[in-house]
């Protein structure tokens, strides 16, 4: 026991030295993440903002201006030109030159006054879905209003409903983002490091001479895991830092609470990389074995897309992600302020998974060349 | 050759601890029947191997022949498909986890990390065979001064010349205290006087009782070893002390004798000689020939006389019986194969 204790330490402490050894590495790794977080951070935005937009006012009265006005002061919305005919708004959305037009008929004020319904067409280009998601919504709600302030005139609205966005008052996309960002990184970061821990000793033919030691298979996985939880821990503070001093994201909850919940995780990630260590033969397979592991993590775990509306099949797929768990409790505790307590199941999904990862890893690795 | 081989006797504490004092005859490896298979290709053939307690051993054979396969079997990394292996009296099969707390091993390439310095591959091997901190620095400072490499512990040891990596591997092979050392073709693409540096060093070893497998292609390096072995597309062709290899009736079958031949321009005979009638070999040593002919020729028979010439009577040289052992081998295999293709 002692001695299977001190045979994990040897394995620890010589990993730590190559990842020490190598500073370009260490360096690329640890900094990856960071720019890749201002990139994101500073650029993500999901809020949709000035669209680029062309007019086509064939009316030119006080009502069509009135309208142009609401569209303008959504803010959604941003007038680049105005053009003259058909012909020429169509060409300016198929050059990408604008998003979407706005087309107000000759014959719109008209209408208006007789009481009929005067219409307005608003071409959206479909390529962007959340943009034309957007600007229909913005249109329709304006046409509404457009209306009701006709109908209704001085008085008041019969219905109004007032929405409390809770924890993220004012929706910043930052604030949704970098909380996921932090454990997507991570684990990258994890998973690419540890898979190279093993095959790296295939390749140096370094593991003739470990295998021909009494190191067991088991104590073998076990030791190598430590530097990478540790590196993997440093570059989990220096995000969370700039997350919080350059990024502005609050964090509501206790930080400590976030790096318990960040242990299961990132075992089940190192897990996942030794595993594939054993597997691949080359550097360069297990590389790309590992970021094949990264991307169904990014695209199902909620980090860009909301799972809650996924299709049956990949919402279920998706509660099998360990991410997904992991991001759901970093934003329990960054943004909605929760504790140990809240996330009772989310530590003991974790848990498991971390376990069922590591021992399948380790079990699958035996000492045969 | 130099004098190593008269290294004064030394007590063997495991002898003594075991009350086994007669250590010379212990099997330290029992090979039975071993065969190794790599899906339908067969990699060792039904070999049988003994090797006693303090022999150098060792075994020879072309590239692809199974020495590493063997080896690495014996370490429990490869299985016997059948035949039964023993080490230390212990199943391979079984026990390798402790045959191999016992063993120390050399690899043909070297195959400690090299971007750790000496010094740290020696503490990682020592923590590895889980020796305590003060078991660990006296054994560490005992190999230093055996071999030297005192000046260069805080070298990374992938700048090391090759002699040196080769001593700190072997450092690192011996860290634990190992009753049977595997040498992997120890001395490819080692100089010379490195070379010699490493076998004393092997010989000091073998005289403290530690029992040394080495393979390698230097015939200088076979003929030092106690017995040698020589193995053929996976076969056992031959095993014995050198001298006793050379007396093989294979290679020298009856109504045959061997020459060494001095010629004034050798390279011309050597053309000659080979289409002469009773003429059954020759090859080049340097200036010299060496040629197996019909037992009643003499040297003029062949035109082997004048100023220049010497011929005198030789035994054949390791290399000549493995030459010959191997061509009788593929002839065997030949005439199976056209037996096979009848049929």
């Amino acid at each position: 026991m002692l001695q299977s204790l001190q045979r994990i330490g040897s394995v620890g402490r010589k990993e730590l030295i190559h990842i020490l050894r190598d500073p370009a590495t260490l360096f690329f790794t640890l900094i990856i993440p960071i720019v890749e977080m201002f990139m994101l951070g500073y650029a993500i935005n999901t809020n949709v903002r000035d669209v680029r937009t062309v007019l086509f006012d064939q009316c030119r009265t006080q009502e069509s201006r009135q309208l142009i006005q609401a569209f303008k002061n959504t803010n959604d919305v941003k007038i680049v030109a105005e053009v003259f005919s058909d012909e020429e708004m169509h060409r300016w959305i198929v050059s990408g030159r604008a998003r979407a037009a706005i087309k107000i008929p000759e014959d719109y004020s008209r209408q208006l006054q007789a009481g009929q319904t005067a219409q307005v067409l608003v071409k959206v280009d479909g390529s962007e879905s959340t943009t034309a998601g957007e600007i229909i919504n913005v249109s329709n709600a304006i046409a509404l209003r457009e209306s009701l302030l006709h109908v209704l005139g001085d008085r008041q609205l019969p219905v109004e409903s007032r929405p409390q966005v809770l924890f993220n008052p004012d929706t910043r996309s930052a604030n949704f983002f970098i909380p996921g960002l932090l454990i997507v990184m991570c684990q990258m970061m994890a998973v690419t490091l540890s898979a190279n821990a093993i095959v790296r000793e295939k390749e140096f033919g370094t593991i003739e001479q470990l295998f021909m030691t009494p190191v067991t298979a088991t104590e073998l996985i076990l030791g190598k895991m430590f530097p990478y939880i540790l590196v993997t821990y440093v570059e989990f503070c220096m995000v969370a830092f700039l997350m919080w001093s350059v990024f502005q994201v609050p964090i509501n909850g206790w930080f400590t609470s976030l790096l318990f919940i960040f242990l299961p995780f990132l075992l089940s990630m190192i897990g996942m990389g030794l595993a594939i260590s054993t597997k691949a033969s080359t550097r360069e397979a297990a590389q790309q074995m590992a970021i094949g592991t990264v991307l169904p993590s990014i695209f199902l775990s909620g980090y860009v897309f909301p799972f809650d509306s996924m299709p049956k099949f990949f919402w279920y797929l998706a509660q099998i992600i360990p991410t997904t768990w992991m991001i759901d409790a970093s934003r329990g505790i960054i943004l909605r302020g929760g504790g140990l307590e809240d996330l009772r199941t989310h530590i003991i999904v974790l848990w498991t998974m971390a376990i069922v990862i590591v021992y399948l890893g380790a079990s699958k690795f035996k000492k045969q060349l | 050759m130099s004098g190593t081989h008269s290294v004064p006797y030394e007590p063997n504490h495991h002898a003594e601890r075991d009350g086994n004092y007669e250590a010379a005859i212990e099997k330290v490896i029992d090979l039975n029947q071993g065969t190794i298979k790599f899906g339908s290709f067969i990699a060792v053939d039904k070999v049988d191997l003994v090797v006693n307690k303090g022999e150098v051993f060792g075994l020879l054979g072309p590239n692809g022949s199974g020495k590493t396969t063997l080896i690495r079997a014996f370490c429990g990394l490869i299985p016997f498909a059948t035949g039964h292996a023993e080490v230390f009296g212990k199943d391979v099969k079984k026990e390798a986890e402790a045959i191999r707390r016992q063993i120390g091993y050399m690899s043909q390439k070297f195959s400690l990390y090299q971007d750790l310095t000496a010094r740290e591959n020696m503490d990682f091997y020592t923590g590895i065979y889980g020796l305590g901190k003060e078991e660990a620095r006296l054994r560490k400072d005992e190999l230093i001064e055996l071999t030297g490499i005192a000046p260069y512990l805080d070298r990374i040891a992938g700048k090391l010349s090759g002699g040196w990596k080769q001593r700190l591997a072997m450092v690192c092979a011996l860290l634990h205290s190992p009753r049977l050392v595997f040498l992997d073709e120890p001395t490819a693409g080692v100089d010379p006087v490195a070379r010699r540096d490493l076998w004393d060093l092997l010989f000091r070893l073998a005289a403290q009782g530690i029992t040394l497998f080495v393979t390698t292609h230097y015939m200088d390096e076979a003929e030092r070893c106690g017995r040698v072995g020589y193995i053929y597309l996976g076969k056992m062709l031959t095993l014995g002390t050198p001298a006793e290899l050379k007396q093989l009736e294979a290679v020298n079958p009856p109504g045959t004798k061997r020459w060494e031949i001095v010629a004034p321009n050798s390279n011309a005979i050597f053309t000659t000689l080979r289409r002469m009638p009773g003429v059954r070999d020759v090859t080049m040593f340097g200036l010299t020939l060496h040629a197996q002919v019909d037992e009643h020729l003499q040297p003029r028979d062949l035109g082997l006389e004048g100023p220049g010439f010497d011929v005198h009577p030789a035994e054949p040289s390791l290399e000549d019986v493995f030459v010959t052992l191997s061509k009788q081998q593929d002839a065997l295999r030949g005439e199976g194969e056209r037996k096979a293709g009848v049929s």
